[in-house]
């Protein structure tokens, strides 16, 4: 049984009365590289939300290091628990150093503004998101790709234990969200807890140690990726015919959707797995 | 490890100047520009304000001036600086200082550069108060700075009532204050409309703002708001910075959001009530303080206090200028300040324009 410092017990989430999330309890494992996947308006932001705190559960609670979270101050909780929002939008005129200078607050007080440590960890942050030399650009007059890898460094800058991360791949290169995943997974390997909002399930597959398949704001599966990934659970998820295989690069299994022709027949209400079609 | 000491953090655009004790237990940062700006409109505001004591009627020589602050000058010199001038260059001193940091802590709270108390009904408010005292009960001095306050306290909680719907949006707060503003100005109008002549000329004279007639009651009240609030706002000015980002980002890097936001607002409101009870709604200077410190400082996020150096270094130059235009009598200085913030508003929208012309172009 692996331990979970981070969990949620009987969550039902809103926003004002409509209801996303209906009474689902969940376990981040401890060092383990989660992600969560499923379709749009599925939860799984929503949930990553209110693990963070940021969204406050109708009901239920989240629980971090045995406490609910709601009830710890906010500094402590910000140097356990860190969050790479969806979107953020900086301040104008504010240079990039400084936002992820920023990312050190949790760990300052009034008459200790820069430690030697901030000093470290800013740098360390900036060179491990690629941001060093864009340290004196506008935040504002960045690329959407370079933006998001700069506040990626300034959630690093946090160095928190438990890192949640809300599509940190949108708005970038098909490089350049393997360097993030890359980095993430690097991250995990140093003994981090990294929980990721996904879309991509090849991704997911390659990179997740657990997997979290939600839909209609209810967890449907949880486990390693070799053994959640199933063409019967991704067609119930995502309403569609696929075949899993195995990822020849990494050995994990991987998603390949199934052609439209043969989407068309499922829908028609052929059999979804080409072997059990009966040739004519 | 680096050493105690001092270090320059050189870094183009935001040098940063880092001070550590031995064994780095402590430490400050402090943006270098800021420093030096800061430096600079602390010794403008206040060699400005030695030229408003030692000029006037009767010219003083600064030496005299300074011998007299000391205590160290003869009776009628004494009397001049210390009973006719020096309760006017405090008070300009003082509400500029008010109203720069109060104007730093709304346009932060609200992101946005029309956030300044002046704009979301703050000082209307405090007008409706004074206004209520001098008119409806005919009352003066004190009672009518009193009046001011409790007229800002109370609109400042309706605005926040009003606006608020789990937890305050920062661009409703600014459009519920505008809103507000319309409603308690037409009621000014209305008190001033009802009233006797001289009644009007009175309460006229009080809504331009002006640091003529107060005295030292008045340089106590302003005193004392700032001595009180500018510290507990210096303190949540980190807040106040991580506000900036967002309430989310600020929450995720633990930023109490509600708390830190209702502290800073409070003490917004009593710096600007405290600025208002003393010399009337003075026009502007909330408003253009903070950005032209950011202008100056070349940094968004300098801070308050070189914004609130900004707004005394402002009012006491506007000051100096509102005692010279009409050779035999001062105009009220909120004249002046609403000539130069009209000024700097244009100038501003102007910029603007030019400025996404070039984005434009880009």
């Amino acid at each position: 049984m692996t331990e979970s410092r981070l969990r949620a017990d009987a969550l039902t989430l809103a926003y004002d009365r409509r209801v996303v999330v209906r009474d689902l309890d969940v376990q981040i494992a401890d060092g383990s590289f989660t992600v969560i996947v499923g379709p749009n308006a599925c939860g799984k932001s929503t949930l990553l939300r209110s693990l963070a705190r940021v969204l406050k559960p109708q009901s239920g609670a989240v629980y971090l290091n045995g406490q609910t979270i709601a009830s710890q101050p906010s500094k402590q909780v910000a140097r356990q628990l860190g969050m790479l929002p969806q979107s953020s939008v900086a301040p104008g005129g504010i240079v990039v150093a400084e936002l992820v200078a920023r990312g050190r607050f949790a760990h300052q007080r009034l008459l200790r503004q820069w430690s030697p440590q901030d000093e470290a960890a800013v740098a360390d942050a900036m060179r491990q998101t690629e941001v060093t030399e864009l340290a004196d650009r506008f935040v504002d007059e960045l690329s959407g790709g370079q933006r998001q890898r700069v506040w990626l460094a300034m959630a690093l800058a946090q160095q928190t234990p438990i890192l949640l991360l809300d599509e940190p791949t949108t708005f970038l290169d098909l490089s350049h969200q393997f360097e993030v995943l890359d980095l993430c997974a690097d991250l995990h390997e140093q003994g981090r807890t990294v929980v990721a909002v996904l879309h991509d399930l090849n991704h997911a597959c390659r990179y997740a140690t657990e997997l979290i398949v939600m839909r209609e704001g209810r967890v449907l599966a949880q486990g390693p990726p070799a053994e959640v990934m199933t063409a019967e659970l991704v067609e119930t998820v995502f309403a569609m015919p696929c075949r899993v295989m195995t990822d020849p690069e990494t050995d994990t299994p991987m998603v390949v959707p199934a052609g439209r022709q043969r989407r068309r027949m499922a829908r028609a209400g052929v059999p979804a797995n080409p072997a059990d079609r009966v040739p004519a | 490890m680096s050493g105690p000491g001092l270090k320059l953090r050189p870094s183009g655009r935001s040098t940063r100047l880092v001070i550590r004790s031995r064994g780095n237990r402590l430490s400050l940062r402090v943006h270098l520009r800021a420093l030096i700006a800061g430096t600079a409109l602390l010794l403008t505001a206040l060699g400005v304000a030695l030229v408003n004591l030692s000029s006037g009627d009767f010219p003083i020589p600064v030496s005299d001036v300074l011998r007299s602050l000391v205590g160290q000058g003869d009776p009628g010199t004494d009397f001049i600086v210390h009973e006719l001038r020096l309760p006017r260059v405090l008070i300009t001193l003082l509400v500029g200082t008010a109203l720069g940091a109060s104007g730093t802590i709304f346009q932060g709270l609200t992101r946005n550069p029309l956030g300044s108390p002046d704009f979301v009904g703050l000082t209307v408010g405090a007008a409706t108060g004074a206004l209520i005292v001098l008119l409806l009960f005919n009352g003066a001095g004190f009672q009518v700075a009193a009046g001011a306050i409790i007229g800002c306290l109370v609109t400042s909680v309706a605005i926040y009532l009003l606006a608020f719907r789990r937890g305050v949006q920062p661009f409703r707060l600014v459009l519920m204050g505008v809103g507000v503003s319309a409603l308690l100005d037409s009621f000014n109008s209305f008190l001033i409309y009802r009233s006797r002549l001289d009644e009007a000329i009175a309460a006229q004279v009080w809504l331009i703002g002006s640091v003529n007639g107060p005295g030292w009651t008045e340089v106590a009240l302003v005193a004392v708001a700032v001595a009180v609030l500018l510290p507990v706002a210096l303190h949540h000015g980190r807040y106040l910075d991580m506000l900036a980002l967002g309430d989310e980002p600020a929450m995720l890097h633990g930023v109490p959001v509600e708390r830190s936001r209702v502290v800073l607002a409070l003490s917004g409101v009593g710096l600007a009530a405290g600025a208002t009870a003393a010399a009337g709604p003075i026009a502007f200077v909330a408003l253009a303080a903070p950005p032209l410190a950011a202008r100056l400082t070349r940094s968004p996020n300098a801070g308050i206090l070189p914004a609130a150096l900004m707004g005394a270094a402002l009012l006491t130059a506007s000051d100096w200028v509102a005692q010279r235009i009409l050779p035999e009598n001062d105009v009220p200085v909120g004249l002046v300040t609403a000539a130069l913030g009209g000024i700097y508003l244009t100038w501003l929208l102007f910029h603007e324009r030019r400025n996404r012309g070039q984005g434009a172009q880009r």
